[in-house]
């Protein structure tokens, strides 16, 4: 048996035991995974810095400040979130109990990311955990150092057999998809996507793919320019570009472009100082093979700012390009870089119809100060989600569902989103075997005059609500005429 | 006649032009798929008896009414289901506007199966249509009165621009299924199930799988059992046994199943008249190829044939059965049934039913019969399945308030009701950030410092004082 196979069957075992189940159990988790959160930042820390040239401060604004949120979400929500859900009913059904109960769906499978190494693996095991499955974590072989820190803590905080760390690259990734799993979720992109989801085909397994694409920013020339550009340089140049919602491109009217650049490279300069290399706060590419495919992207490209490299650090300078034309290279794929591409646009009927050209992108950023021209823009698109006058902030609200549409993904989490992600809905009808004569008109023989009363009885569904008001209506009227009648009519 | 890519590209720069995202547009069509019912009962009826001898009664009830109930229900809730749903702020937030939209996803494929060959394929058309979606329909061949009724009916009824079907069997839907589709949503089998999640694989589309398996039907400690056999019988022999939610198979005691063989005869007796085949309730097997099966599987069977077994090759006739003294091995426990045969195993104990059951891939639907509330939890609590009903069977699914679906090798995705319209949506997360209250946003740019740093800290950990949880950056 290869290591991956004994470590879903251990998962599974604990499973089966049924200790993930209670609330408890969940919670405790839960609240272990705080702990560690908490305790360990340092070491988190020192992983991503090694990674990702993160800086010390960065690590709990962009990782694990949102884990702790969501965690203490979970924990506070959990028992609600499990308990029953009642139904409306019919009119047969009207002394039964219909409800839905949320249930664990098995062992599931999170497959991280490196880009956010503990938000994407984590954040996902959040919900797993809370809906009481089993979770094998596969974190990122790319960004190694956290993945070893995750290999080497987790285990003393989280339960060894029900949560498994299984680190490894493709072969050992490989080698657990052929395993069976309950859900699949991966944090990644589109052509492991396809593969993930083809292994998944084999046992009937339901995934969630967390993917990415091209996500546009449009700029209306009515807007806040400076507030507008300050927001979009945090977005974009925040861990070096490698976000899956980064404004990925500009589309702005040509008149505005210079200004957009000025007020751009202003705030870079406000945030990474004038040697962006120097600055702690400025991360690195991942690897070569990043810096060496962002190299490869400016060419053909007019760089308006930035530009900077060095290859011996992975270090990409934040760097804007201007009047980028669509079949320029830097357009064809997600940037996954500090480069951004202003493409200019005559209004935003046209930036519409570029955006709707295109494959649906995991987030959509429309700056506007007319509300009416972002409802149009939202209701006329679409996108895994939209932020009006601002960039990346929606992935923090636990109340908002985060995922994509088309080919950024399927599936969504955060919150209860997350919860609901990793839990069966089982359907629950509890009838007692009393009031048989109700069910006579349905058995065989069939005769017209049953099927009359079938028609108008087994199926109708009453809402119950406005019923229950009228008679509720009607018993007070009873009432106040009772009162009116005892001590006002003598 | 048009090609398979032809009515997709005509469906795409139909949806393309936004023709179907207006509210009046989706009643419309709804409103149209009530009119084709009202208008076309007995044609309806005709279909259905000439498939599968569907007794009128059957055919009102599962291939009708529940049509309609849903129609009903989504027109009625339609305007709500389309609000977008305003989520909670925190204070730092008080200024934005966050909310969820539920948008259509584009255009899907509605592949349908052949025992209720309209509700299959029309409960599901309800949620695409009401969600905004353009919809390719491919009815089953096997079928094949209704699928010529589909295509003869939904182009006169609804959008053509819209709404197509395109017929066929296992070659066209594999060519079909080339296409790329925005959702697809299959009722059937899990061998096909595989063959389409490897086609949505290539495209990355979601899909719903409605599958089956083999329902378990628990009958456990203190019963009336009269009345548990009378609705036993009315689920299992419904459509002749052919329904993914039937009651497969029944666990019980030795004591208990002797009790109730009696009731079930009496049952049966009073549906169907001491000669079922002269019954016009009783319906008849699909194809010739299904009755072989099933014939096969009572050849196999080491099983005693208590009741029933008889069975006519000309009408496609199997006489209800019910085979005691089945073991796990027996060829009836190997596939699931989809026929007018009962088996009925025995344990010693609940513990040994559940485990049973717990042993097996998890199925469509489960049953417990017993008066003992206490059982019917025990069973409910260690078991998964795609839905439970205690005390009944199949009518759980004409709730439209209960989502129907499986879970594990049962299935994925859900739909009926508001399951429907959410299953053909997209929940776009949405949020309006207001310009002002930038200070605050100081606290997130660089250069970073442990003073704002800390001040975030503080506005997060604020949440677990009751606040909506939003993350104060």
């Amino acid at each position: 048996m290869s290591r991956e196979q004994k470590a879903v069957d251990r998962a599974r075992k604990a499973f089966l035991t049924g200790r993930s189940k209670s609330l408890d159990y969940r919670i405790t988790q839960l609240k272990n995974l705080l702990r560690f959160v908490r305790e360990r930042q340092n070491e988190i820390a020192e992983g991503l810095k090694k990674d990702l040239g993160r800086s010390e401060c960065g690590t709990p604004l962009y990782e694990t400040l949102g884990l702790e949120s969501e965690i203490n979400l979970a924990v506070k929500y959990l028992k609600e979130w499990a308990a029953p859900r009642p139904v409306s009913k019919s009119m047969m059904t009207i002394s039964d109990q219909v409800y839905i109960q949320p249930e664990p769906l098995g062992v599931v499978l999170v497959i991280g990311a490196w880009n956010y190494p503990w938000a994407v693996t984590i954040g996902p095991l959040i919900g797993a955990i809370a809906a009481g499955n089993a979770a094998v974590i596969k974190p990122s072989e790319v960004s190694s150092h956290t993945s070893k820190v995750m290999e080497d803590l987790l285990p003393l905080y989280l339960d060894k057999e029900l949560y498994p760390v299984v680190t490894g690259g493709v072969t050992e990734t490989q080698e657990l998809l052929k395993q069976r799993f309950d859900h699949i979720f991966y944090t990644g992109n589109g052509t492991v996507a396809k593969i993930i989801m083809e292994a998944a085909a084999k046992h009937l397994t339901p995934t969630t793919l967390e993917l990415g694409g091209k996500s546009p920013c449009y700029i209306d020339t009515n807007c806040d320019l400076a507030i507008a550009c300050r927001r979009i340089a945090w977005g974009k140049y925040l861990n070096c570009g490698q976000t899956c919602i980064a404004p990925d491109y500009i589309l702005c009217n040509p008149s505005m472009q210079d200004r957009v650049i000025e007020e751009i490279k202003k705030n870079i300069k406000d945030f990474y100082s004038d040697d962006p290399k120097k600055c702690l706060d400025y991360g690195r590419i991942i690897n070569q093979r990043h810096f060496k495919r962002l190299m490869a992207l400016l060419e053909g490209s007019t760089i308006a700012v930035g530009g900077e490299n060095d290859e011996s650090e992975c270090y990409i300078g934040p760097t804007i390009l201007r009047d980028v034309k669509p079949d320029a290279k830097v357009m064809q794929e997600e940037i996954f870089g500090p480069l951004l591409p202003i493409l200019t646009v005559s209004s935003a009927d046209e930036a519409i119809k570029f955006i709707n050209q295109r494959e649906k992108p995991l987030a959509l950023y429309i700056f506007s100060s007319d509300n009416k021209l972002i409802k149009h823009m939202i209701a006329e698109t679409s996108s895994g989600g939209v932020v009006a006058n601002d960039c990346l902030m929606h992935f923090s609200v636990s109340s908002l569902p985060f995922g994509g549409v088309g080919n950024s993904g399927m599936g969504h989490y955060h919150g209860k989103y997350g919860f609901d992600n990793m839990s069966h809905l089982r359907s629950c009808l509890i009838k007692k075997l009393k009031m048989e004569g109700m069910n006579k008109m349905r058995y065989p023989p069939h005769t017209e005059d049953k099927l009359g009363w079938a028609r108008f009885f087994i199926l109708k569904h009453v809402d119950f609500g406005s019923l229950g008001r009228m008679v509720l209506l009607a018993l007070m009227a009873v009432f106040v005429a009772v009162i009116l009648q005892r001590y006002f009519t003598d | 006649m048009e090609s398979q890519k032809q009515v997709l590209e005509r469906l795409r720069a139909a949806f393309r032009s936004g023709v179907t995202l207006p509210v009046h547009f989706r009643l419309t069509q709804l409103e149209a798929m009530m009119s084709l019912f009202e208008d076309n009962e007995n044609q309806i009826l005709e279909a259905l008896h000439e498939d599968l001898a569907k007794p009128k009664f059957e055919t009102v009830l599962s291939e009708i009414e529940i049509v309609v109930n849903d129609i009903c229900y989504a027109i009625s809730n339609l305007q709500t289901w389309m609000q977008p749903t305003y989520v909670g702020t925190n204070l730092a937030t008080k200024l934005d506007d966050c909310f969820v939209r539920s948008e259509p996803l584009g255009v899907v494929l509605i592949i349908g199966a052949w025992n209720y060959p309209l509700h299959l394929i029309l409960l599901p058309l309800i949620g695409a249509i009401a969600a905004g979606n353009c919809a390719i329909l491919k009815p089953s061949e096997i079928s094949r009165a209704t699928e010529k009724l589909l295509a003869e009916l939904i182009p006169k009824y609804l959008s053509q621009e819209c709404y197509a079907v395109v017929c066929g069997g296992a070659e066209e839907t594999k060519t079909l299924l080339e296409n790329r589709f925005d959702h697809i949503f299959y009722t059937g089998s899990q061998s096909v199930a595989r063959c389409i999640l490897l086609a949505a694989a290539v495209h990355l589309t979601p899909v719903t799988l409605e599958l089956g398996g083999k329902c378990p039907c628990l009958i456990y400690g203190r019963l009336d059992m009269k009345a548990a056999a009378k609705r036993l019988v009315w689920a299992k022999f419904f459509n002749t046994g052919q329904s993914c939610v039937a009651p497969d198979y029944v666990l019980c005691t030795t004591e208990t199943r002797d009790a109730l063989l009696p009731f079930i005869k009496e049952a049966l007796e009073s549906f169907y008249g001491s000669d079922p085949q002269q019954s016009p309730d009783l319906g008849r097997i699909v194809t010739d190829r299904h009755w072989d099966r099933l014939v096969e599987l009572l050849k196999k069977s080491e099983g005693k044939i208590v009741i029933g077994g008889e069975s006519d090759k000309k009408t496609k006739y199997i006489a209800p059965t019910v085979i005691v003294d089945v073991i796990e091995s027996d060829a009836l426990m190997q596939e699931e049934i989809f026929g007018p045969i009962l088996p009925i195993l025995t344990i010693k104990s609940l513990d040994e039913a559940i485990n049973f059951v717990n042993e097996r891939e998890k199925p469509l639907a489960l049953y417990a019969f017993s008066d003992e509330s206490q059982v019917v939890t025990t069973v409910l609590e260690r078991t998964s399945s795609g839905g439970f009903c205690s005390n009944d069977g199949i009518v759980h699914m004409s709730l439209p308030g209960l989502p129907f679906g499986g879970v594990g090798a049962s299935g994925m995705g859900n739909y009926h009701g508001r399951w429907g319209f959410e299953t053909f949506s997209h929940k776009r997360g949405c949020m309006m950030r207001s310009w002002l209250l930038e200070c605050v946003n100081v606290l997130r740019y660089p250069p970073y410092n442990e003073s704002n740093l800390s001040w975030l800290r503080w506005a997060t950990t604020a949440k677990k004082k009751g606040w909506a949880a939003c993350s104060v950056m």
